[in-house]
């Protein structure tokens, strides 16, 4: 990674990831600067009031249904999944991203993740809240579900089925969201030590304090403490494949047309790094500039961000001509029927044709390394990619149940405003979550921040340093 | 019950420097002069300073295998107990001890009880949560998580002297070398 022996101009050598001129001091003043301001951005008021609004609505809208029942969603039968498992797809893949920025992305000793990992890793955590809620409430009874998803010895003796992936989605996701934390956490110790430590207000200087549990850079917990992340990292990389896995054998492993598919697994995952990377992006565009981080989240980037989109949006578009052939190879009239009616006769093939035209055609932008490093042709492709992956989610959802086996049984769906105000509330939730983290804990690693610097990484003087 | 008047207790004698390349060359030479009680402080981990100290530990990966050991243990004893043995029943005629669906909860309890392990191990060994310590009565150690690094030797380290360790840590190219309290 830092092996300076290649010639000037080089393609190999390695691109500097801050701007130079950065130091210790400049670094740290910046970062806590963010937070110890009394000049927030008035963009920053907008973005939580537009935020807050949305949360309401979504307050509204869940209060409502626990007050009349799931029969306020559109969802019918054979519709029964619809946007309820869309937008859980759908946010539980953008949380993906993080994970990968700040976990796979660490054991690959890629160095530009620090700067938007701390990030991402928080994107992560707030897109699995948002997530958690749809299963939940398409319970209906969400104080009943404690008994149906999770194995506890209740008083009526019951235990959940660990034969249904619906339960292998409960172990998954809550195991995501345990770990995630764990690892954000631990990850923000050292800098909520810093904020300790700059904090000018008592009582602000006691919250942080409490919450950096007595850390001291010592040495010696330094030690620990890399040895720690570096397990975490490799703990959470099989654990953010197995999610996305675990979600799509909720499809795969019944036996629906559209469903039914092997690919269905690598396809899914690929498309939850696809959907966060977009979403990441989508989110640091408009901080960076409100922040002035220019300095610190640079073009660099910005342009393998795009690039891992690009990348991941292939092998997306690989998943689709696979489900294709699969359908067309496996002579089943039934795959067959829902190929055709998915991308050419069916009602809801409108929606595919946007499918290619978000997720495939318009991300080939990217190959360009002018338009990778021009923001508002980036954040056009995340808005699509954005769009494309909720898309992918409704076609493969709706467009797989509304005509199943027997015509008599067909349906259309059409999703209520209640089915609307629940997922722009979950938007909402996730806007004012990303915000009050942005405004109240350090947004960049602070500490990794500064060993990118060319005076953090000492030589070890004579015997007994080799290492 | 009378009440002695409590002297502070010297802690240890504190240096600072302004790099790490000095802060890594003063910890090589300490552990060569025979310190053992020692320390060091830095804003960013620097690779080779705990080593340079003399400090070895390798428990949290044997803590990790044993807490993920454990979880896949649990899980699938959850499992196999909960549809075998305490409630089991036919669904679709599948078998009671269903090998192959009981891999994916199993397999996240371990990585669940890995990472737990992993962080409570973590804080158990560093001692955290820890809201007191005597390296904080330093008047400059807000300054460990910007920019400075210290460097600190313990009064109760058998080869300590008050003044001897104090030229001696002077010499090291330090900024300024302060006694602190308990």
């Amino acid at each position: 990674m830092h092996n300076t022996s290649f010639p000037e101009g080089d393609f190999r050598a390695p691109v500097p990831v801050l701007t130079p001129g950065q130091g210790y001091r400049s670094i740290t003043d910046k970062l806590t600067g963010l937070v110890f301001t009394a000049n927030t951005p008035r963009a920053w008021f907008a973005f939580v009031g537009v935020g807050f609004s949305l949360l309401m609505c979504l307050l509204m809208a869940l209060t409502w249904l626990l007050l009349k029942g799931i029969g306020i969603w559109g969802n019918n039968i054979p519709v029964g999944w619809a946007f309820d498992i869309i937008n859980f797809v759908w946010w539980i893949g953008i949380g993906h991203a993080g994970t990968l920025i700040s976990a796979v992305l660490l054991l690959f000793k890629q160095d530009w993740r620090m700067s938007i990992s701390r990030s991402a890793e928080a994107m992560t955590i707030f897109a699995v809240v948002c997530a958690a809620i749809f299963p939940i409430f398409h319970t209906g009874r969400p104080w009943l579900a404690i008994y149906w998803l999770l194995p506890y010895p209740n008083t009526m003796l019951l235990w959940p089925n660990f034969r249904s992936p619906l339960i292998w989605d409960v172990f998954a996701v809550s195991t995501y969201a345990t770990v995630s934390i764990v690892f954000w956490y631990t990850g923000l110790i050292p800098d909520l030590a810093t904020f300790r430590d700059r904090a000018k207000n008592k009582i602000v200087a006691r919250v942080y304090g409490m919450l950096a549990l007595g850390w001291r850079g010592s040495a010696k917990h330094w030690y620990r403490y890399e040895n720690a992340s570096l397990l975490l990292a490799g703990l959470s990389t099989p654990l953010v494949l197995s999610v996305h896995t675990v979600v799509s054998f909720d499809f795969a492993v019944a036996v629906l047309p559209g469903w039914h598919a092997t690919i269905f697994p690598p396809y899914f995952v690929a498309g939850a790094v696809y959907a966060g990377f977009a979403m990441v992006l989508t989110l640091l565009i408009p901080l960076r500039k409100m922040y002035g981080l220019q300095d610190l989240i640079t073009m660099h980037h910005i342009e393998n961000m795009a690039k891992v989109m690009l990348v991941t949006g292939l092998i997306v578009v690989y998943g689709y001509a696979c489900e294709l052939f699969f359908g067309w190879y496996s002579g089943n009239t039934y795959e067959r029927f829902m190929l055709i009616n998915r991308t050419w006769r069916g009602p809801y093939a409108w929606a595919y044709w946007m499918l290619l035209l978000c997720n495939f055609i318009v991300p080939q932008l990217m190959w360009s390394k002018r338009f990778r490093r021009n923001i508002p042709v980036v954040f056009f492709v995340c808005m699509f990619v954005n769009v494309g992956m909720w898309l992918e989610r409704f076609v493969i959802i709706v467009t797989s149940l509304h005509r199943d086996f027997i015509p008599s049984s067909w349906q259309m769906y059409y999703p209520t405003r209640w089915d609307f105000l629940t997922f722009f509330g979950t938007i909402g939730l996730f806007l004012t979550l990303m915000f009050l983290f942005v405004r109240v804990l350090p947004m960049l690693a602070i500490f990794e921040l500064k060993t990118l610097l060319p005076e953090a990484k000492p030589k070890a003087s004579g015997d007994g340093g080799s290492h | 019950m009378s009440h002695a008047i409590e002297v502070p207790q010297t802690y240890g004698l504190m240096a600072e420097f302004d790099s790490a390349q000095t802060l890594l060359d003063a910890a090589h030479a300490v552990q060569r002069a025979g310190y053992t009680k020692t320390d060091a402080f830095s804003p960013m981990p620097i690779h080779g300073l705990a080593e340079a100290l003399g400090f070895e530990e390798h428990l949290i990966p044997k803590i990790v295998l044993t807490g993920g050991i454990l979880g896949l243990i649990a899980g699938y004893g959850l499992e196999y107990w909960s549809s075998v043995i305490a409630f089991p029943m036919n669904i679709g005629g599948r078998p009671y001890h269903s090998i192959v669906a009981f891999i994916p909860p199993a397999y996240e309890t371990t990585i669940l009880l890995s990472a737990l392990s992993c962080f409570g191990s973590l804080l158990f060994l560093c001692g955290f949560p820890e809201p007191y310590h005597p390296v904080f009565n330093h008047p400059r150690f807000s300054l460990a998580t910007a920019d400075k690094f210290f460097l600190v030797i313990e009064a109760n380290d058998p080869k300590f002297s008050p003044d001897a360790t104090k030229t001696f840590l002077g010499g090291l190219g330090a900024k300024e070398v302060v006694s602190v309290n308990e």
